[in-house]
């Protein structure tokens, strides 16, 4: 069973993904913001992160900067999903290393297809 | 003491001032030599021999009378502030090296004038130099107890004589330019004061506590003397009179005397250096005169009966006691209170004959031409020649006339005469009107009624004849008695004498001045001197001249007396100053004036009209004419002055302007800021919504349960949508004023509670507590809905801002004379202080949030500024030890 974390501050959006990733057969992780991410990442090692970017105390950017610099976290693929729609903001967010970046609002199918074709 | 050991002492003492004043003339930018203090000091050279022996004849006969003569320079000082100031600017502006300069500068050059000045500071200066040389003369044979010698050439003080009018005539030409500093003359003035006040001081302490037991012991000695009590009393109204006259004598005295002149004026480095002479002058003189009376009174008892000079009691003193040491003192002293007037008083006098007398009037070479004229190596030689002549024959008057009035009435005769000077001299700083003719009849009458009332009847006492003059008048006319001039007997002979002279000075001065108009020159410079503030950096440009004039005539005049590289260097400087182009053929005024300023330092004021008319082909101009080009060129000052001030606005509101660009910038990047908050609030509803729907809509076997949560999150999720819509529509209303208001007088107490009300939930949630600090009612003018909202917002703030655990939010209500005040505050984590300003701004979100994500959409903290300022109120954040509070005010009263 692969192993997933969402981390988002919005409450219902979390619970869409919550659903939809458990009725694909994922143990699913949830996260309200970056430090409680970081927190869950020292005992779990998920195969899969979706990151919001905007969040309080700890933003989607600096926690994946964080993951990067945890070697166990290293096969771990991490998606972005974000509001943050600019060109600017999707280039950032792929130069710091991630491997997809979805815009809101999203299609959960395509959200779907991306974490399995992540996932290989 | 044997004289050949003093001769050695003041020559030793005479080749230290050649030091110091050598000294002072190398270093003349140092600081020791270029500052206040000295400036300060070398005012002290008021105080002369006169002052250090005939200040002490004065008090043993006659009680306080000595008083007047530095307590009225006292009185005037503080005026200096105004007055001096604006002297000194029009004598820097003009290059101004005298008094007799001065004022025949400001009558129009008047060649006439300035000869006159210097033939009255000659008639009057003259006999108080000898009466310095009979100080030293007469002090050196008390000293070394040797007759005077009846043979002049075998009195060794006529080499003394010789010996200073060599010092002053060799320092005091040191520059052609008589306006330029004499640094070295000016050092060793300042020098010899504080050497004077030293040893006056210690004669003073010595003789006081020393030789007697103090200030009370010599009153009690001396009260007991046959006519201390007549001496000593203060007198009437008559007596008042006569004082109130001789501090008006000495006032004027601190001004005009030519040697007090060129130190106060002349030799003023910078301005700021009267605000320290204003007060250390007058401490100075006060410090001389404190031990005046002692020694007086000590020398009566000490001397009592004895055939002695009272004026030389502070000699005769440690004399009598055999302290040797202490004579040579105070004789150094007065040597040096004698020879500091001699030095300048001769200097001032011969830059005034040469200047004034000698050059205009033609009597060293020619002035216009080229062959036979002048030359500056001749005008050196001849200022060096009239000092040292100067000198020699004030020394011979002393011996030939022997000036055996004492010390004290010689100067005051000179005081007398000098001060005929004042009508036009104070009438040129302040009157426009007045003029050459009322200049020169006033001083010549003004002269003659001195001549009449004091010179004539000295002199006839001096010759010793059985006249009746004195006590019967002239041909026996009572009226005409020349010390009660038509029965004014009350008066002493010298404020007898300055009060009618003055008297008839000035009212020929004034009347002569209004009956007959001056030129157009005389009337030009009273222009200038009397608004000096305003031509002090562009008096070129007052200068009325119209004519013909060729720039490289005016240089060749300006070569000859300034040599080629001063000339260039001049030259230069102008074309700078008023931009002018180097190769422009035709002068106009402000060359003419410019060039007359550089020759007046040289030649004096008179002679350099002579000059430069000599090369330029003048225009005449009416009186009437020349008002008008003044009038004009005020016209164009005040125009200028106004340009000034419209580019100075100018360059503020660019300042303004960038300013506000900056602001404008700041604000746009605010602004897109908040459209990416605003986009991603808009959004996170949406994704909300939009995945919610995508689930129900794909997925069949979604639990029935789940399937309401999800509905209901659709729901909720659309009216968040609605509410944030709503805020950007409410914000855009007030900010375009569309926004109406209904405002009522309300309670804000119930107001608040009603605004807390939906919001307990939260707080219950996150364990606050909530305090409300208030009256039970308050009443002010506002829309409640709008005030409710206000409250929540902040509130809702502040329960965002509170800490986890313990959290606290105090409200408070202050009813105060106009407005009722409240208060929110929480123990959060605060509000930085460079956020107090900005963070009302409508899309401001502060760069020091630690919330990397804004708390709320950045729009709540704008739309309450709006609301508060369309009630008349203001919102603020107020300072506070822990936690944020905001502050916002409601009107009490219709506000207009």
């Amino acid at each position: 069973m692969k192993k997933i974390l969402i981390v988002d501050d919005e409450p219902n959006i979390v619970m869409s993904l919550e659903y939809t990733f458990k009725r694909q057969n994922f143990e699913v992780f949830i996260a309200r913001d970056g430090m409680e991410a970081l927190e869950i990442l020292k005992n779990q090692l998920p195969d899969m992160i979706i990151l919001d970017i905007m969040m309080p105390l700890v933003d989607g950017f600096e926690t994946l900067q964080k993951i990067k610099s945890n070697e166990q976290l290293n096969h771990c693929k991490v998606m972005f999903l974000s509001a943050k729609n600019k060109e600017s903001d999707i280039e950032k967010g792929l130069s710091l290393g991630a491997d997809a970046y979805l815009t809101k609002p999203f299609s959960i199918k395509k959200v779907v297809d991306q974490v399995n074709e992540l996932l290989g | 003491m044997n004289s050949i050991a003093l001769i050695l002492i003041l020559l030793v003492y005479l080749a230290l001032l050649f030091f110091v004043a050598h000294w002072a003339e190398k270093g003349n930018k140092n600081k020791w030599i270029v500052n206040p203090y000295i400036y300060s000091f070398s005012l002290a050279i008021y105080c002369t021999a006169w002052t250090y022996y005939g200040s002490i004849g004065v008090a043993s006969k006659s009680g306080l009378d000595y008083l007047p003569i530095y307590l009225g320079p006292i009185i005037i000082i503080p005026s200096w502030i105004i007055i001096l100031k604006k002297i000194i600017r029009i004598a820097k502006v003009n290059k101004v090296s005298s008094i007799a300069d001065f004022i025949s500068l400001r009558y129009g050059n008047s060649r006439f004038l300035g000869a006159m000045v210097t033939i009255v500071c000659l008639i009057g200066v003259l006999p108080y130099i000898g009466l310095q040389l009979k100080a030293i003369s007469e002090t050196f044979h008390v000293v070394t107890k040797t007759p005077l010698s009846s043979i002049v050439f075998e009195d060794t003080t006529t080499y003394i004589a010789i010996a200073l009018a060599l010092f002053a005539s060799y320092y005091g030409t040191r520059y052609v330019d008589a306006s330029e500093k004499r640094k070295g003359i000016v050092t060793v003035v300042a020098m010899e004061s504080i050497i004077k006040l030293l040893f006056f001081l210690i004669i003073g302490i010595y003789i006081t506590f020393y030789v007697f037991d103090g200030f009370d012991d010599i009153y009690q000695q001396a009260s007991k003397l046959e006519n201390y009590e007549k001496l000593n009393s203060i007198g009437g109204l008559p007596q008042a009179i006569n004082w109130f006259m001789l501090a008006i004598l000495s006032m004027s005295a601190i001004f005009l005397l030519p040697r007090q002149f060129h130190v106060t004026v002349v030799e003023n480095n910078r301005e700021s250096h009267i605000n320290t002479a204003i007060w250390l002058f007058p401490l100075y003189l006060l410090l001389f005169n404190l031990f005046v009376y002692p020694v007086a009174w000590g020398g009566n008892i000490l001397f009592n009966g004895q055939q002695v000079n009272t004026d030389f009691y502070s000699l005769l003193i440690p004399q009598f006691f055999n302290n040797q040491t202490l004579t040579v003192m105070v004789f150094l002293g007065g040597f040096s209170a004698a020879i500091s007037m001699i030095v300048v008083a001769s200097i001032t006098l011969s830059t005034m004959l040469t200047n004034n007398v000698l050059i205009p009037y033609n009597l060293l070479g020619k002035l216009k031409g080229n062959e036979e004229s002048i030359s500056i190596k001749k005008i050196i030689n001849t200022r060096k020649i009239v000092i040292f002549l100067l000198i020699i024959f004030s020394h011979f008057i002393y011996r030939l006339f022997g000036l055996d009035y004492s010390l004290v009435s010689i100067g005051m005769v000179a005081f007398v005469i000098i001060a005929q000077l004042a009508p036009s001299f104070f009438g040129s700083l302040f009157w426009r009107r007045g003029s050459r003719l009322g200049a020169i009849w006033g001083i010549i009458l003004g002269l003659l009624v001195c001549f009449y009332t004091l010179l004539l009847p000295y002199a006839i006492g001096i010759a010793n004849t059985n006249s009746t003059f004195i006590s019967e008048g002239l041909y026996g006319n009572h009226l005409l008695k020349p010390f009660q001039l038509f029965g004014l007997d009350y008066l002493k002979p010298v404020p007898h004498a300055l009060f009618w002279s003055l008297l008839v000075n000035f009212m020929v001065y004034f009347s002569v001045s209004v009956s007959f108009k001056g030129n157009y020159r005389e009337r030009n410079y009273a222009e200038m001197f009397v608004d000096i503030n305003k031509y002090m950096t562009n008096h070129e440009n007052a200068f009325v001249w119209k004519g013909t004039a060729y720039t490289s005539d005016i240089e060749k005049v300006l070569v000859k007396f300034l040599g080629e590289e001063r000339t260039k260097r001049a030259m230069n400087i102008f074309n700078l100053k008023y931009n002018v182009d180097k190769n422009q053929e035709l002068a106009d005024s402000r060359l003419i004036k410019f060039a007359e300023n550089l020759l007046t330092g040289h030649i004096g004021t008179a002679s350099a009209k002579i000059l430069i008319s000599s090369v330029v082909k003048e225009e005449k101009i009416t009186l009437p004419e020349v008002l008008k080009i003044l009038e004009e060129s005020k016209e164009n000052i005040i125009i200028n002055k106004k340009l000034t001030e419209t580019s100075n606005e100018l360059k503020k509101a660019t300042h303004e302007l960038q300013l506000a660009n900056e602001n404008l910038i700041k604000k746009d990047k605010q602004k897109d800021e908040f459209l990416d908050t605003v986009t991603h609030e808009l959004r996170t509803p949406i994704t909300a919504i939009r995945a919610a729907s995508e689930i129900l809509h794909d997925d069949d076997e979604v639990p029935e349960q789940l399937k309401k949560q999800f509905l209901q999150n659709i729901i909720s999720e659309s009216d968040r949508l609605n509410r944030l819509i709503d805020k950007i529509l409410d914000l855009e209303k007030f900010e375009t004023g569309k926004q109406k208001i209904n405002v009522q007088k309300n309670n804000v107490v119930t107001t608040i509670e009603q605004a807390l009300e939906p919001l307990y939930q939260l707080i219950k949630n996150k364990n606050i507590a909530t305090y409300v600090e208030s009256a039970e009612e308050a009443f002010a003018l506002y829309d409640e809905e709008r005030i409710i909202q206000v409250m929540n917002n902040l509130v809702s703030n502040a329960v965002k801002f509170c800490p986890e655990t313990d959290g606290l939010i105090t409200i408070q209500v202050i009813d105060k004379e106009d407005v009722v005040q409240i208060n929110v505050s929480d123990n959060g984590k605060g509000i930085d202080k460079n956020d107090f300003e900005n963070i009302f701004d409508k899309f401001y979100q502060s760069s020091n949030q630690n919330f990397k994500k804004p708390i709320g959409s950045g729009l709540g903290l704008a739309i309450c500024k709006q609301i508060v300022e369309y009630h008349k109120g203001k919102i603020w954040v107020q300072d506070s030890v822990k936690g944020a509070c905001i502050v916002f005010t409601l009107p009490k009263h219709k506000q207009p």
